[in-house]
């Protein structure tokens, strides 16, 4: 489903990414596991259109398709997800009201059926009921005066509601209490399927209890340095990040 | 230079002597004095200009509109008003009240008072001059001066008509009272003085909506002047709606007088014409009373628009609130300069203002500057602005969901609108602005 190509990319200058190589199939979880400062939100940024990310090098293709060519809504379009590290406060906006324009964006795209407030109402509610969020709160401005856990779980919600292909989560762990990151996982898992792949970013294994990866990669000065199965996270989990950069060498 | 200005207010004194010719003969000797003084002031004073340390003229120029060539200074009374015009500010289909000013001369056959009290007075000011010659007396130009400001002079020297609203001791009227001030625009470029006069005794409520407008292409310049008198425990509500056409000049001047107890609120919403300067001014000359006056300026190409918000706590417990938003496109520009003045005796003053302006072009400039005068020890004030352009990694949030460019900026242009809308609790005027933001941006987005 994607494939990444020795990406290479830079922000205010600095180059983080340095040859990033990883492919993602279809009814996978991948996690990708890495310190402060390894090129983790870079990575989902770039993959996601964010502008002040520049790509330096490298291809990314999605479904065979070139996904650096596309601004960020027609990678949403095309079924690309970025569950927010940090999820954008926008005064003035209804949250509900958000959610639809996006969704009724992509599916004119598709030629779908569009929805009305009411239509999309109701199922926004049976939704919110997945990451137990009071539909009250989607009556407020876009993440406005919402809690870190509140404002995670309402973007697995918008994550629910768009069903993308392939959902890329930015530490969706941060920050939360056992409860919420158990409401965020069990909405994770909800997703899971076998036309669908999740790219899941995090700096602890905490969250890899919960949903269990396909196959864990450890990110290192925006390389990626090793890949394993789910054990490869509780290794790291025991021994730290320090040492994995070492595995890289001979490759380099 | 100065030869050339004295040449430009002249042609003004000369039509002055037209229009006073034409007066009728009911006028009282009192008003043909006070036009008469008004022009001997304005020949004095002359057009601001941005020179001679004039800090208050400092960002704005009028020589365009000194130096304009209107073809028709003293307009006579016409209806001749594309109806396209007038739809355009048309609200509250039968149930508002509505007056409907040409060139500032009242217009019967397009006016309807469906919902009035029958102790309130609604009436054109030429009618009034001879029915209620007390209401006259009392009030007109006695808040306005025409001694300081060069625009309010030539306002009152050519006073002939405009519109009365006088509200008795607790009498609340439901329904507002739209007043729409049309130019014609006729005999290549009209210019007129718009005038009104709202007073409401101890205890009375009312809504008041000024529209301005005129033809879409074509020159003319309005010159408006309100004075807003509320007494004791009254509430007066009021709406400024400037649409003018591209090429129109518009200066307004609203005084506001405010008695014990009493509040004011001000919506000001400016979107068309080439030059607009606004001043509002407001006295809060009783204890307990309070203003709260907001604002959203909305400019494209060259348009420049000035709002001058001054206030003045004159007595204790006194509240006033200040917010003005502006977005600015092409190379337009935005000037707010907001003023508080606290006297000695204003202890307890309650004052906030603030400016905030969203940038959506590079050639686009705000200038803002606050003055704060505070004289008395025991006072909350504080004040702000804010510049800046739409916030890139909030486009970034709402393009990632799939919404394409120009929906994300009108998103969020309109949610930074949003929170001067919000405070517009009259439903069909809500619909009305929400339209006319929503068009604007779509115009926008064509360019």
């Amino acid at each position: 489903m994607l494939e990444i190509r020795n990406l290479t990319a830079s922000v205010g200058g600095n180059q983080v990414l340095n040859g990033i190589n990883l492919s993602i199939q279809a009814g996978t979880v991948h996690a990708i596991m890495g310190p402060n400062g390894s090129g983790k939100s870079t990575l989902s940024n770039v993959l996601a259109g964010h502008p002040q990310y520049i790509v330096d090098g490298g291809e990314v293709l999605f479904d065979g398709v070139d996904l650096l060519a596309m601004p960020p809504e027609e990678r949403a379009r095309a079924g690309i997800f970025l569950c927010f590290q940090h999820p954008v406060e926008v005064p003035g906006v209804r949250m509900d009201h958000f959610m639809r324009a996006g969704y009724n964006a992509i599916h004119k795209s598709h030629d779908e059926e569009e929805l009305d407030p009411i239509q999309f109402d109701r199922i926004l509610k049976d939704k919110a009921k997945i990451v137990e969020i009071d539909p009250l709160l989607l009556k407020r401005n876009v993440n406005e005066g919402f809690s870190g856990g509140e404002k995670k779980r309402n973007e697995i919600l918008q994550m629910a509601m768009l069903e993308p292909k392939l959902s890329i989560l930015d530490e969706p762990d941060s920050g939360l209490d056992v409860d919420s990151l158990r409401i965020v996982a069990e909405g994770i898992n909800q997703l899971r399927s076998p036309d669908k792949a999740v790219l899941l970013i995090t700096h602890y294994q905490r969250i890899l209890n919960y949903v269990v990866p396909d196959v864990v990669n450890v990110l290192i000065n925006g390389r990626i340095v090793r890949s394993g199965g789910k054990e490869l996270a509780a290794e790291i989990e025991a021994n730290g990040y320090e040492g994995q950069g070492e595995a890289l060498q001979p490759s380099a | 230079m100065a030869q050339q200005t004295a040449t430009q207010e002249q042609k003004y004194v000369e039509a002055w002597k037209t229009s006073i010719a034409g007066d009728s003969p009911n006028v009282p000797d009192s008003i043909r004095t006070l036009r008469e003084s008004a022009i001997a002031r304005f020949s004095e004073l002359g057009f601001p200009t941005t020179r001679r340390g004039n800090e208050e003229w400092k960002y704005t120029d009028v020589r365009g509109i000194a130096s304009a060539e209107y073809g028709s200074l003293v307009p006579s009374p016409t209806n001749r008003v594309v109806t396209k015009t007038l739809d355009q500010h048309i609200m509250g289909g039968s149930v508002w009240n509505r007056l409907v000013f040409v060139d500032g001369h009242w217009l019967p056959e397009l006016s309807w008072l469906p919902s009035l009290p029958a102790e309130v007075t609604v009436i054109s000011l030429a009618k009034a001059m001879s029915t209620e010659p007390g209401l006259v007396a009392n009030d007109l130009a006695q808040h306005a001066s025409y001694q300081e400001s060069g625009f309010t002079a030539l306002n009152t020297a050519f006073l002939q008509d405009g519109a009365l609203i006088a509200v008795p001791d607790n009498v609340e009227i439901e329904e507002p009272i739209h007043l729409i001030f049309l130019s014609s625009g006729n005999g290549d470029g009209s210019v007129s003085h718009p005038r009104t006069l709202v007073t409401l005794g101890a205890h009375a409520k009312a809504t008041v909506i000024e529209s301005y407008g005129g033809p879409v292409d074509g020159p003319y310049l309005t010159n408006a002047v309100s004075e807003f008198v509320v007494g004791p425990g009254a509430h007066l509500e009021t709406f400024h709606l400037q649409q003018h056409g591209k090429q129109a000049n518009h200066i307004g001047s609203k005084q506001v007088k405010l008695a014990n107890d009493s509040s004011f609120v001000a919506g000001a919403f400016d979107f068309g014409g080439t030059l607009s300067r606004n001043t509002l001014s407001v006295a809060l000359e009783g204890a307990g009373s309070s203003c709260n006056l907001y604002g959203l300026y909305m400019t494209n190409d060259s348009q420049h628009v000035d709002n001058q918000v001054l206030v003045d706590h004159a007595a204790p417990h006194t509240t006033s609130r200040q917010l003005y938003k502006g977005v600015l496109n092409g190379h337009s520009r935005g000037v707010f300069h907001g003023s508080i003045t606290v006297r000695q005796v204003a202890q307890k003053t309650d004052a906030l203002q603030m400016d905030k302006n969203l940038l959506l072009s590079d050639d686009a400039e705000a200038d803002t500057k606050p003055a704060l005068w505070i004289y008395a020890d025991d006072v909350k004030c504080g004040h702000g602005a804010t510049c800046g352009k739409l916030d890139e990694t909030a486009m970034f949030y709402l393009r990632s969901r799939g919404l394409d460019e120009a929906s994300a900026r009108r998103m969020l242009i309109h949610a930074f609108a949003n929170e001067i809308l919000d405070n517009v609790g009259l439903t069909p005027l809500r619909v009305h602005l929400e339209q006319f933001v929503t068009s604007s941006l779509r115009f926008e987005e064509q360019q």
